[in-house]
């Protein structure tokens, strides 16, 4: 088939280098870089998660408590940037990094070098984005869209602008590896149409990262010298349009929700099938269904511009568009719950979060649904009820599914097994915070709350309440979280067998736990029995 | 909350809603309200209705499938000694399912294209006003009222100086107090309204002065941004008198929620009473008019 042997020669072949440096600073390995990433990302979470903290603070009660406007408009760009580009993506990465080679045999990344460097990319791309709340004229505030003309006056910008740069150019440098990894380094024997979900998945998110993230290079750069350079890109009274800036970055910005997205929808098609003890249902359909939604997702980026005045037939073409977009989004519920039924079921924590994950996400999609009707979405624009969707997505979806990926890999990477009573604690009270944080933002928005404001009239005082209170804990129910991990890594007695789970199938369970540093040195021999879809095609 | 907690919230919130949909338009939002309002406005039901049967619909979907889902996991579970399957896919069942929600999306789609045609035909209307946001406050001038042209009837809307003062970081001052009548007016309210007649077709035509605002009042149905160098057009024919409040809905600056949007409807009589009078005094102190034209000079370029 398509076997490589494109394989870095390291010092020693069978344990990880002993110096702190030469392991994580210098590695070229598939497992450290991945365990790099998703520390990383952990952090950030925490970090844009305690911007949120300080949004919900000031938002708990009518009037201003707690800090000025302007302040208040920084936190809620900077939550967005660093949950998006430092949290979501690359704990993506990460479980990319650490799974794709494992899940198709090969021995490590395509390309082993570039992969430290994009993941050591983001490190700096942060401190330089986050460095900005401390210089004079403050950080972004324009919200994470930088829309001109406000964002033209932010004094920080260049090193906003920068810090995307740097963050683009390790988002394809990091596609780049994935596409050539998964292209040329499956092990004989794993075809395309033998791959897990979560591999498909994944191929899928890295083209569309490569297509959208110079979209978004290009729309800062015309900020950065419309600001600096004397362009008028974007300014109307140079002959530019302001309008300009937003569908550029809109054909970045929808392609960017389903990169966030498709891996989740991998991840959930790896655990429900194992936990279900049952194949996955309509496995081609669902690879089908991921290649639809990310091609439809090039062609709706204006449904976020609705109310900018487009021409009537646009917002026409843009609702249908975007409406079509259910279809296989729906076909891939249909499915999960398919592949359940029938089953024969255990609850372990991340098949817990995988079903939160299906109920909750849809319920991102239902509102995204209704969002879709331009009529009614000239009310719900720019309202709490679009902060309440793309949380339930971005939250329940891509973090349930991150979090449901951790448990479920976590004994494999650790060689250890989790709590699962804590693991259980975290996610019933995950389940349950994160409604009452989001739920009543959909209230909030139909009752006609803008978004990004940091003080309301007193109409909307309940709900608001409710709501911190629940974003206060949720936020404190992660740090159980954090216990859980540094328990399963550093104190848990009780060792996983290789397999882990019952009804686990696929390479990456046929290796012993913890991973060896180095695996699949010699190409596995596949067996179809073992692989989770290796009779799709009988 | 316990679950009785939220049973009375609801309680409460329903027979609100239910007051507030009953009769009377809703002018301004109300506490614990659970949907969108169905405005005040010839055009607002349409996105009130769209809202509600996509709603409903959702919520049919919803039900169905999480109850499946409910059901294969009280059935499908091993400590009950179920046995897995094998099967993974039914090509019947997967055209099925595939089939009926592009029906489903077919009608919510008609349902919508026709509401948006009507909302974009601006040609018909007997009033003209210019509506330009700044930085944060909104100015309205007024261009034709019945075919005549208006001469000079413009000004400058801002936030009331109570919530101003209340709003300040440590004032000390209660959200709660700041009230005109019986109605909670706290950061709805401005220090000079706009005013329009019932019954009449009004062609907004809305623009910007320096970033990007977007003009909303939720009883008319719509909002729409305030684009510098863009003139966007909407309408609204309000159906009843009243004062009707919105806000700014596209981030603007450091006091994007400070700049609401207040529109008072008035009876044609009295409506028309009141421009004689605007007409009448900007015509006395031409220097004051003068100044806010000059305040506004990108306003007047057409995009
Ligand atoms: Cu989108
Ligand atoms: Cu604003």
């Amino acid at each position: 088939m398509s076997y490589a042997a494109t394989h870095d020669q390291h010092d020693d072949h069978h344990g990880a280098p002993k110096g702190f440096f030469q392991r994580w600073c210098m590695s070229t390995n598939h497992k450290d870089i991945g365990t790099l990433y998703l520390i990383f990302s952990l952090t950030m979470l925490f970090i844009g998660g305690s911007f949120a903290m300080l949004i919900r603070a000031e938002l708990f009660k009518p009037g201003m408590q707690l800090m000025q406007p302007y302040f208040f408009n920084e936190m809620t760009a900077m939550h967005a940037l660093v949950m998006i580009f430092g949290a979501i993506m690359p704990a993506f990465v990460g479980l990319g990094n650490w799974m794709i080679p494992l899940m198709v045999g090969a021995p490590d990344m395509a390309l082993p070098r570039m992969n430290n460097l994009s993941f050591w990319i983001l490190p700096f791309a942060f401190v330089l984005l986050l460095s900005t709340l401390f210089l004079p004229g403050g950080g972004p505030a324009g919200g994470w869209t930088m829309y001109p003309p406000l964002s033209l006056q932010s004094g920080s910008l260049a090193y906003a602008v920068f810090a995307i740069h740097l963050m683009g150019i390790s988002s394809i440098m990091g596609a780049i590896n994935i596409i050539a990894t998964i292209l040329n380094m499956r092990a004989p024997g794993m075809d395309l149409m033998k791959m897990p979900v979560f591999v498909w998945s994944w191929l899928i998110t890295a083209f569309l990262l490569i297509a959208v993230m110079p979209a978004l290079a290009g729309a800062v750069t015309m900020l950065l010298t419309d600001k600096y350079f004397g362009t008028n890109f974007f300014n109307p009274g140079g002959g530019g349009d302001p309008v300009l800036y937003q569908h550029i970055f809109w054909f970045f910005g929808h392609p960017e929700v389903y990169i966030m997205i498709l891996p989740a929808f991998g991840i959930i098609s790896e655990i429900v099938p194992t936990f279900a003890r049952k194949p996955i249902f309509g496995y081609k359909a669902m690879v089908f269904a991921i290649a639809c939604i990310a091609f439809l997702s090039f062609i709706v980026w204006a449904h976020h511009m609705f109310a900018v005045g487009l021409p009537l037939g646009a917002e026409v073409f843009f609702m249908y568009a975007t409406m079509l977009i259910s279809v296989p989004t729906g076909v891939k519920v249909f499915n999960w719950v398919a592949t359940m039924w029938g089953g024969s079921m255990t609850f372990e924590t991340p098949m817990l979060f995988a079903i939160a994950f299906i109920i909750l996400f849809t319920i991102g999609g239902f509102s995204g649904l209704m969002m879709a009707l331009v009529p009614a979405d000239f009310q719900y624009h720019d309202t709490y009820f679009i902060v309440a969707h793309f949380h339930y997505v971005l939250v329940t979806g891509a973090l349930f599914a991150i979090i449901g990926a951790a448990y479920y890999w976590m004994p494999k990477w650790t060689g250890n097994m989790y709590s699962e009573f804590w693991g259980k604690v975290h996610f019933w009270n995950s389940v349950i915070w994160v409604n009452v944080l989001f739920f009543p933002q959909h209230f909030l928005g139909l009752a006609g709350m803008p978004r990004r404001i940091p003080d309301y009239n007193v109409a909307f005082a309940n709900f608001n309440m409710i709501s911190s209170i629940g974003g206060f804990l949720f936020g404190a129910t992660q740090l159980i979280f954090v216990g859980v991990l540094i328990h399963c890594a550093f104190f848990s007695k009780k060792k996983a067998t290789d397999r882990v789970w019952e009804g686990a199938k696929g390479l990456e369970w046929t290796i012993p736990s913890p991973a060896p540093h180095h695996t699949f040195e010699v190409p596995p021999v596949i067996n179809d029995d073992e692989l989770a879809h290796g009779h799709v095609n009988d | 909350m316990t679950s009785g907690g939220i049973r009375r919230s609801f309680t409460a919130a329903a027979a609100l809603a239910l007051a507030s949909f009953g009769s009377a338009a809703l002018a301004a939002p109300g506490p614990w309200q659970l949907n969108m309002e169905r405005g005040a406005s010839t055009w607002s039901p349409v996105p009130y209705h769209l809202n509600n049967v996509a709603l409903g619909v959702c919520t049919v979907i919803g039900v169905l499938v999480f109850s499946a889902m409910f059901i294969a996991i009280f059935r499908f579970r091993k400590s009950r000694g179920a046995v897995a399957e094998k099967w993974s896919h039914n090509t019947t069942v997967e055209v099925v399912w595939t089939t009926i929600p592009v029906l489903i999306l077919i009608t919510l789609a008609y349902l919508a294209t026709s509401g948006l045609t009507s909302w974009a035909d601006t040609t018909g209307s007997q009033m003209t006003v210019k509506v330009t946001g700044y930085q944060w406050k909104w100015r309205y001038d007024y261009v034709d009222y019945l075919g005549k042209s208006i001469d000079k009837v413009g000004f400058m809307s801002k936030l009331d100086s109570r919530s101003d003062r209340t709003r300040q970081l440590g004032s000390g001052m209660d959200p709660f107090a700041v009230k005109v009548g019986d109605e909670n007016t706290y950061l709805l309210d401005v220090d000079k309204p706009l005013v329009v007649p019932v019954d009449t077709k009004i062609r907004f035509v809305i623009t910007s002065g320096d970033v990007i605002h977007s003009w909303w009042v939720p009883a008319t149905g719509w909002k729409i941004d305030a684009i510098p160098g863009i003139i966007n057009a909407a309408w609204a024919n309000f159906t009843t008198p009243g004062t009707y409040r919105g806000q700014c809905a596209e981030l603007c600056g450091q006091d994007h929620g400070f700049m609401p949007i207040v529109v008072e409807v008035k009876s044609k009589a009295d409506f028309a009473k009141w421009l004689a009078e605007q007409e009448a005094s900007s015509k006395a102190p031409a220097a004051a008019a003068q100044t806010a034209q000059v305040a506004a000079p990108v306003a007047g370029k057409q995009g």
